[in-house]
């Protein structure tokens, strides 16, 4: 049974609850001279999330633990023993047997899944009725308990309310635990990693180069040293892809709310959001093929010797432009925010236009353009995409930006898709590199999301 | 048209309005309004809510010029400059014409950078000692001196509503201003506040043409020796602020300064 049917089910009994809960309350309204605590529908829906709520969470338990049920039934029967004992091969094969059961698959391939089938197709047809079964007695019983509690007097509406506030706080729950959820597995991973590479070579060393084929079970800390890796992403994009996005985000939003009359700004606005909606993966396809080997040109050009094609500069270039939209809505937003009074006052003083923005309204929109630099850099500093194709995987402590240098992003990928294996200290090193960035980013993201609370009390 | 009091002293006008028309887009704002500012006596512009006082007092130094939408006909001279002429530099106007307005807008910066402003554009002071100078002759001018002068460095936006149209003024007076205009400076304050800004408007009269516009009856009257009374965009009737309290020549002044309307 699929999910998805049981999901049907649940609504279409909850439906059913609906009705029945409405025409029970009109029952009420004819019957009596008194009037209802609720109106009719809330009666209705309260019947129907009664119903509702209790199948749905039937049916998530169900499906998690049906197939589990019927993989022990399979696994009872004579046909199963002679499966291979373990590992991949028999999980194949049973893969292969319920495949063709549900009929996701024609045919078997190996030949001991034949045999399997028909188990299969007789465990899931009996667990397909049991889940249908138990979905229908909890519908009904909760649906006879919530429907026989129905009074004229009875208060619908407030418990319809609450728990329509219930679900909305559990979808809220939902992005707060995946959250967790990854912070966990990142710290678990870095954690192991850790075990194996003392955190100070990986904090304080500066030579990057693991390998993957080395023994496991001796790793070389000496090899895992993040700095250059750190200096790589704070020179892409915390500094060079900053000092082409702030002036030029600055500028922008200073036009669009100062200068630009009103149809141009309707225009250049969303022509700037635009650019904010350019996938990343573009981006690195103009770092890589255009910028990147007209910047190699320029050095060669400027009598350098054998400049690298692939430069920090480009990377960071390309980079500045991708959040230019992030750090001008943001500065947008805080200077217009400012109130019209502030100009108004240094308009009056005999200050020209230009010295108004330049003395008093950046000033005072200050604290919401740092909070957008700061998102835009810790954007630039997890950005993947543009690095991993216009930057290079040679780490490289250096700061000229006409050479190669890699970032955090970049290493976390090319680890994690290296050929060591899952539990190499090359491999779990991603984890460490993501716990790293995860830290920065989150403090960035706090940071600034402080300094724009305070900005706003400022002028409430 | 405009009953103009005929028993008012030979005055010289620090600004003269002829015939002054005030458009937002189409809609006509104010209407062949003609009036003289005298440099000796505080003038109160009164009448009911949308009447066109504050209208007017921003075409006196073209801060209507930041609406895109306002127009300005006929013209107002200062010292006999009209102030709408291509020669007429609205920086050094504005700076001859100070405003204060309703609401405290103090600069989100310290009291000290807050009076500062004004000079710094300007160019008036040289060097730290003589902006110290100004900053401490303004804010003692103002009457703010005593209560801030411990905490210069203190933001302008931490101090009490009063305190902070105080400072406004003390701002506008920075920079050595010839008239003073003010939009209901006191519309947001208390009685106390507002019976310090009287005070300083007293003390400042004089010295500067002060115009300012007031819902407060009570406030013309106490700060004011000449009123004019608005209505609808028009001038209605101009003259010395007791006679307009006392013996006011028009129906319709009457009506609004005895509360029938407005
Ligand atoms: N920026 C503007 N754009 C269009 N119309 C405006 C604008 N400002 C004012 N007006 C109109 O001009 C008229 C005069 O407004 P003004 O603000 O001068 O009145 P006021 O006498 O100062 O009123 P109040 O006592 O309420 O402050 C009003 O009808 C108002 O709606
Ligand atoms: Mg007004």
């Amino acid at each position: 049974m699929s999910p998805l049917i049981l999901l049907l089910l649940a609504i279409g009994l909850g439906l059913v609850g609906w009705l029945a809960g409405r025409a029970r309350a009109w029952s009420f309204r004819k019957s009596g001279p008194t009037r209802l605590a609720s109106l009719p529908n809330y009666h209705g829906w309260y019947v129907a999330l009664w119903i509702a709520i209790p199948v749905l969470i039937f049916v998530a338990v169900w499906s998690a633990i049906a197939p589990e049920l019927v993989m022990q039934h399979v696994l009872a029967q004579p046909a199963a023993a002679d499966l291979p004992a373990f590992g991949f091969q028999r999980q194949t094969i049973l893969n292969e047997a319920r495949a063709v059961a549900t009929g996701d698959a024609m045919g078997v391939f190996n030949a001991e899944a034949r045999g399997l089938v028909e188990p299969f197709r007789e465990a899931i047809g009996r667990y397909d009725i049991v889940g249908i079964v138990v979905a229908l007695v909890i519908a009904f019983a909760a649906g006879a308990f919530s429907f026989l509690r129905l009074r004229p007097d009875f208060r619908a509406r407030n418990r319809v309310e609450k728990s329509v506030m219930a679900i909305l706080l559990v979808a809220s729950l939902v992005a707060i635990l995946t959250t967790l959820g990854i912070l966990a597995s990142l710290v678990f991973e870095t954690v192991r990693f850790f075990g194996m590479v003392s955190p100070l070579d990986f904090l304080f060393g500066t030579f990057w180069s693991p390998d993957p084929m080395s023994n496991a079970a001796n790793p070389d800390g000496s090899r895992y040293g993040a700095i250059p890796l750190f200096w790589g992403t704070i020179f892409i994009g915390a500094i060079i892809a900053m000092v082409v996005a702030i002036p030029l985000g600055l500028m922008s939003a200073i036009y669009l709310t100062q200068y630009a009359p009103g149809r141009l700004r309707t225009w250049v606005k969303p022509a700037l959001e635009i650019l904010a909606g350019v996938p990343t993966v573009v981006y690195g396809y103009f770092a890589a093929l255009t910028v990147a080997p007209f910047i190699r040109d320029l050095a060669l050009a400027a009598g350098m010797s054998n400049p690298s094609s692939e430069s920090a500069l480009a990377a960071g270039l390309v980079m500045g432009v991708m959040i230019i939209p992030f750090v001008s809505s943001m500065a947008d937003d805080s200077i217009a925010a400012v109130p019209a009074a502030m100009r108004d006052g240094s308009l009056a003083m005999g200050a020209t236009h230009s010295e108004t923005i330049r003395r008093v309204l950046v000033p005072a929109a200050l604290p919401g353009i740092v909070a957008g630099v700061m998102l835009a850099i810790s954007r630039a500093i997890g950005e993947t995409m543009i690095v991993v194709m216009a930057a290079s995987t040679a780490a490289n402590l250096t700061a000229n930006p006409l050479e190669a240098m890699t970032t955090v992003t970049v290493q976390i990928v090319a680890m994690l898709t290296g050929e060591g294996s899952f539990d190499h200290p090359a491999t779990l090193s991603a984890f460490a590199l993501g716990f790293v960035l995860f830290m920065v980013t989150l403090a960035l993201n706090f940071i600034a999301l402080r300094v724009v609370k305070r900005f706003r009390e400022a002028y409430e | 048209m405009t009953v103009v009091h005929d028993n008012l002293e030979k005055t010289e006008a620090k600004m003269r309005a002829k015939d002054v028309s005030v458009y937002y887009g189409a809609k006509k704002a104010i209407d062949d309004v003609s009036i003289d500012i005298p440099t000796e006596y505080v003038t109160a512009f009164i009448g009911p809510s949308g009447c066109g006082k504050s209208t007017f007092l921003r075409t006196l130094n073209r801060m209507n010029d930041t609406i895109p939408s306002a127009r300005v006909e006929g013209s107002i001279e200062l010292d006999g400059d009209d102030i709408y002429s291509s020669g007429m530099d609205v920086v050094q106007l504005r700076a001859r014409v100070g405003m204060v307005f309703q609401k405290p807008n103090p600069f989100p910066k310290s009291i000290y950078e807050n009076i500062a402003y004004g000079p710094k554009i300007h160019g008036l002071a040289e060097g730290k000692d003589e902006l110290d100078a100004v900053v401490e002759r303004s804010l003692r001018r103002a009457g703010l001196w005593d209560e801030v002068k411990d905490r210069l460095q203190d933001s302008g936006t931490a101090l009490s509503g009063g305190q902070q149209q105080r400072l406004c003024i003390a701002r506008a007076i920075a920079v050595d201003p010839e008239v003073i205009l003010m939009d209901e400076p006191c519309s947001a304050l208390d009685p106390i506040a507002t019976a310090k800004i009287e005070e300083l408007i007293d003390e400042l009269n004089g010295r500067y043409a002060i115009v300012i516009v007031t819902h407060s009856m009570q406030q013309a009257a106490r700060v004011s020796q000449r009123t004019a009374f608005f209505h609808l965009g028009k001038m209605i009737e101009y003259g010395r602020t007791t006679d307009i309290f006392t013996t006011p020549l028009e129906q319709r002044t009457q009506d609004y300064i005895t509360g029938r309307y407005g």
